[in-house]
């Protein structure tokens, strides 16, 4: 079945085939995945920790590195990467958060953020001082390489890769989370961590696990990037404003609601980059806006 | 008596003689993207170019001292522009150079304008520069937009790419590179079929990417510059767009953004360049000494830029004998003068602003052709200088005359 999307005449009156509009939805919901990837650490860190991680992006920076580092000076190649990196870059994230933030727990949300992002300042300034900010190669892996033609489009396998790790990882994650026992318990400390304490369970510790958790998810995102995207120093810094609006549409620290919110606004962002390309930098922004007004908790936030 | 008085005389062509080779004082502001996408191909290393050129000089001329300060417009044109401003009224920089960018290049060069100060652009791109947008205070060294299409848009065409799509970054610098371009390949008699412009810094490209390939346009042309072009190039391999027969034009490509590439992705692309490290002995030793501050990197067409522009610019200096606060009368001196510099060679500065030297049709080798660090490029063409820039009169330039 064949027809015609076109929208109005003031926003340029573009048409496009129905076979093309379906292509492009799903590179909107391959985009999306990562929105979701790079939200669902930032909500968790949130969720957990009350932290804003404003680090995330140079952790996320960090991870595309490590694997870039990983395969200069040991050959390690792509998969071993996207389980090293994560680890590496999440102990990194632990050592931040036992000498730094855990002092900030209890002060206003300011301060965490105040200090996330000079660290990531940092962070980003000495990978610029090492590696320079035009980027560095790295290539796919073999496996992953070519596509499937799905008729309306040529899907690379390297996208269905990545939409079916982000899915499986999302999903992992939420069912931690909310479905299992250390789920509970995590929930538990965040509500009241001198009564958890009672019990017997050791919250300091599992706070730093999970924060380290939530870094080492954007060293993946990271490590998944890589083969994609340009790896300079300056790629998280590009794209955590834009996740933190995910954030925030999506309600913060609400898990479900960074995934959901990730998947749908990658594809709002793919049909803009169809319709009207100049705004689809802003167009995540204007959402953000108007959700704030509508829905100052975002669409899927817990407290009011 | 008569030999006093002759002692004398020799005395005073003495004292006038090194009164003319008296301290002459100057100071420069390199102005460019320290920090973020284009900082490889200027920023720093612009800086360390500039130091080159003041040294080299001052070994001929021990008498003119050179101050150099450096900052970051961050690539926005009110950045740019206040600290343009800040530098010539509180500082007192008598010539601004380098800034990428040409969205921050036009805004500067108006204030120059209005200070009558000069501004030597070695890192924008837009031919604007030394058109329309042309004052008696800018001076356009290293490349521009019109001589990047004309290079590569011209050649492609020839060889058979006549239909193209262009992936277009959405500010000054690729509207004049896609405007350009689409001139050349209209007149060498190509069309054009399609176009998308995409915010500056955009991370992924695969929406317009399918756009172009559905285009059934024989050539996509990227008129982006930096991370944008790179983004592009990577994710146009994974979209297979060469394989499925179409091919890419880099419009602006440079050496920092092969590197970044790798071989493996970059092999094949055409570009356009002004000055590639590889090709002289000249070029070489300047390399060795440029990678004594930038250690593993390989110096850009505008780090060559911003050398030769400050070794004009001095020459001139010394020739006005230190008056140089006249932006105007210091333009006027450089454009009367041949250029003459070891990166270059021989060449010279229009009326309008614009210095005119031979462009290179580069390709990038297959890895297995590469045979160390930095060894990125085969020669295809030669673009004489006379051929290689915007014909005088085409520009639009109020300070040509008829």
């Amino acid at each position: 079945m064949m027809f015609e999307l076109c929208i109005p005449e003031i926003l340029g009156g573009k048409c496009i085939p129905s076979t093309a509009l379906f292509g492009q939805l799903l590179i909107g919901l391959i985009n999306g995945s990562f929105y979701a990837l790079l939200s669902l650490g930032l909500a968790v860190i949130f969720g957990m920790l009350n932290i804003i991680n404003f680090t995330h992006g140079a952790q996320y920076m960090l991870g595309a590195f490590c694997a870039f580092v990983l395969l200069q000076t040991t050959g390690l190649g792509y998969w071993p990467a996207l389980i090293i990196a994560p680890i590496v870059v999440g102990i990194f994230g632990m050592i931040i958060e036992r000498t730094m933030l855990q002092w900030l727990y209890k002060l206003d949300h300011l301060y965490g953020l105040l200090l996330t992002f000079g660290l990531a300042l940092i962070i980003e300034g000495m990978a610029r001082n090492k590696y320079g900010s035009a980027g560095l190669p790295y290539t796919m892996p073999d496996s992953l390489r070519g596509g499937q033609n799905l008729g309306f489009m040529f899907l690379p396998n390297y996208r269905a890769w990545v939409i079916f790790a982000s899915l499986s990882v999302c999903l992992g994650t939420w069912f931690v989370i909310e479905r299992t026992r250390l789920g509970a318990y995590l929930r538990a400390a965040t509500e009241n961590p001198n009564l958890v304490r009672a019990f017997g369970i050791n919250v300091p510790r599992m706070i730093t696990l999970t924060y380290g958790f939530g870094v080492g998810l954007a060293a993946f995102a990271g490590v998944m990037a890589a083969p994609i995207y340009n790896v300079s120093p300056q790629m998280g810094s590009e794209l955590i404003i834009v996740v933190f609006a995910v954030v925030v549409i999506g309600g913060m620290g609400s898990i479900l609601g960074a995934v959901i919110t990730g998947f749908g606004l990658g594809v709002i962002e793919g049909l803009t980059k169809v319709f009207f390309p100049e705004a689809s930098n802003t167009v995540i922004f204007v959402i953000m806006a108007i959700v704030l007004l509508v829905r100052p908790a975002g669409l899927f936030g817990r407290r009011a | 008596m008569k030999s006093k008085f002759a002692l004398a005389a020799f005395a005073a062509v003495f004292a006038c003689g090194t009164a003319q080779a008296q301290q002459i004082n100057v100071k420069i502001g390199v102005l460019s993207d320290m920090s973020s996408l284009y900082a490889d191909i200027g920023g720093p290393g612009s800086t360390a170019a500039a130091k080159m050129a003041i040294a080299d000089f001052q070994k001929t001329n021990p008498n003119v001292k050179v101050e150099l300060i450096s900052g970051d417009h961050q690539n926005k044109p009110d950045i740019g522009s206040q600290l343009a401003n800040q530098w010539f009224d509180v500082e007192k920089v008598d010539m601004v150079i380098d800034t990428p960018n040409s969205g921050v290049a036009l805004a500067v060069s108006q204030v120059a304008n209005q200070k009558n100060k000069l501004f030597i652009v070695s890192g924008a791109a837009a031919s604007d520069l030394t058109g329309p947008k042309c004052n008696a205070n800018t001076i356009h060294w290293t490349y521009d937009t019109w001589m990047l299409a004309n290079g590569t848009g011209t050649a492609i065409v020839k060889t058979g790419g006549d239909s193209w799509f262009f992936l277009t970054s959405d500010y000054a610098f690729g509207h004049a590179l896609e405007r350009d371009t689409m001139a050349a390949v209209e007149k060498a008699g190509g069309k054009v079929v399609g176009k998308v412009r995409h915010p500056l810094n955009t991370n992924d490209f695969s929406s317009f990417l399918l756009q172009a390939q559905s285009s059934k346009a024989k050539v996509i042309g990227l008129a982006n510059a930096g991370g944008d072009t790179i983004n592009s190039i990577k994710q146009a391999a994974e979209f297979g767009i060469v394989k499925g027969g179409q091919s890419l034009a880099g419009l602006l490509v440079f050496a920092s953004d092969v590197a970044a590439l790798g071989l493996p992705t970059a092999q094949g692309l055409i570009l356009t360049e002004t000055w590639y490290w590889d090709m002289t002995d000249a070029n070489r030793e300047w390399t060795k000494r440029w990678q004594q501050e930038r250690a593993g990197k390989f110096p850009t067409m505008i780090h060559a830029g911003v050398y030769a522009g400050i070794s004009h610019y001095l020459k001139a200096a010394v020739a006005l004998k230190g008056n140089v606060s006249d932006g105007k009368a210091v333009a006027e001196q450089m454009k009367a003068t041949p250029t003459d510099d070891p990166l270059f060679g021989k060449g010279s500065i229009r009326p309008d602003g614009r210095k005119v030297h031979p462009a290179y049709l580069l390709e990038v080798k297959k890895p297995a052709e590469s045979k160390y660090p930095g060894d990125f490029y085969k020669v295809r063409a030669t673009i004489p200088a006379d051929q290689a820039f915007r014909p005088l009169k085409d520009g639009g330039c109020s300070l040509v005359s008829g």
